[in-house]
């Protein structure tokens, strides 16, 4: 079973090592991601903000442009799912509530 | 008997700021060993000296990524990381009863609450001003321009999760020692 096991990791690592070096090279103009319209002939959201992020928000950096403004929702969700982590954290380890019982 | 046990109720209800450190519970006896080394504080003159000059520092560098974030890599939540790191390291060699100056145990939750909500208005407000959630750009300050307000709409939201992530970071701390 554990021979199996290494077998299916060895054959997973191949796939991968397959997909990396079919990937274009970093910084290809030519690549898919980096044209304004992607094969399938939808536009492509990355051009649109590395053109338009500067403009639209004056920061520099657009990476906390798409995080906090063209991205903000989701942002938003982080927030309340760290804030809720503390708040079940509250509930289930505070001992105040088990001492007042 | 109703209004009385109402009122043990009341009574058992009381804000958890003012309970003293010694009446701890002494049912769970592994969880008090466990914890009784983090409870207290070490006696290494080394150690508070170091972690006591080091702590501003660290909490120093949060608030810079965090107010660099618009110009360089960083933003709310690594800047938050950096500044819960730094007040959690006072609380690793102070224990939690001496460092509580710098951020009180029963402040924690409703900071952390507080930075959630100023995300969620500085959301909010935009709506009732003709735009959309999260339009920075329809907030209602007068005299400054959309992208200008986009850039200052990114710093609030980006306090709020300064102030949720570093108080979310002491709270769970706290909350694991029992406090």
């Amino acid at each position: 079973m554990k021979i199996l096991q290494y077998i299916l990791l060895m054959a997973f690592c191949g796939i991968l090592l397959l997909a990396v070096v079919e990937l274009p090279p970093r910084g290809d103009l030519n690549s898919p991601v980096h044209q304004k319209v992607n094969p399938a002939g939808t536009p492509v959201a990355g051009s649109y903000y590395i053109q338009n992020a500067y403009k639209d928000a004056k920061t520099p950096n657009m990476v906390t442009v798409i995080l906090a403004d063209y991205r903000g929702f989701d942002t938003m969700g982080e927030t309340i799912v760290v804030f809720c982590g503390g708040i079940a954290c509250f509930f289930i380890l505070s001992r105040h509530r088990q001492r007042r019982k | 008997m109703s209004v009385i046990s109402e009122n043990n109720m009341l009574e058992n209800n009381m804000p958890e700021d003012d309970v003293p450190e010694d009446d701890m519970p002494e049912n769970n006896l592994n969880v008090q060993q466990s914890g009784e080394s983090m409870k207290s504080f070490t006696t290494s003159p080394i150690v508070h000296l170091t972690s006591r000059a080091v702590s501003p520092f660290i909490i120093l560098m949060g608030l810079y990524v965090f107010f660099h974030g618009h110009y360089s890599p960083g933003g709310g939540f690594q800047g938050g990381v950096l500044m819960g790191a730094g007040i959690l390291l006072l609380r690793l060699s102070l224990g939690v009863t001496r460092s509580q100056a710098i951020l009180p145990t029963w402040l924690t939750l409703r900071l952390s609450a507080l930075g959630a909500l100023i995300y969620v208005s500085t959301g909010l407000v935009p709506v009732f001003f003709d735009g959309n959630v999260l339009e920075y750009g329809f907030l209602p300050i007068s005299g400054v321009e959309p992208e200008y307000l986009r850039y200052y709409g990114i710093l609030f939201i980006e306090l709020g999760v300064t102030l949720t992530v570093m108080t979310t970071l002491v709270a769970i701390y706290d909350d694991l020692l029992g406090y």
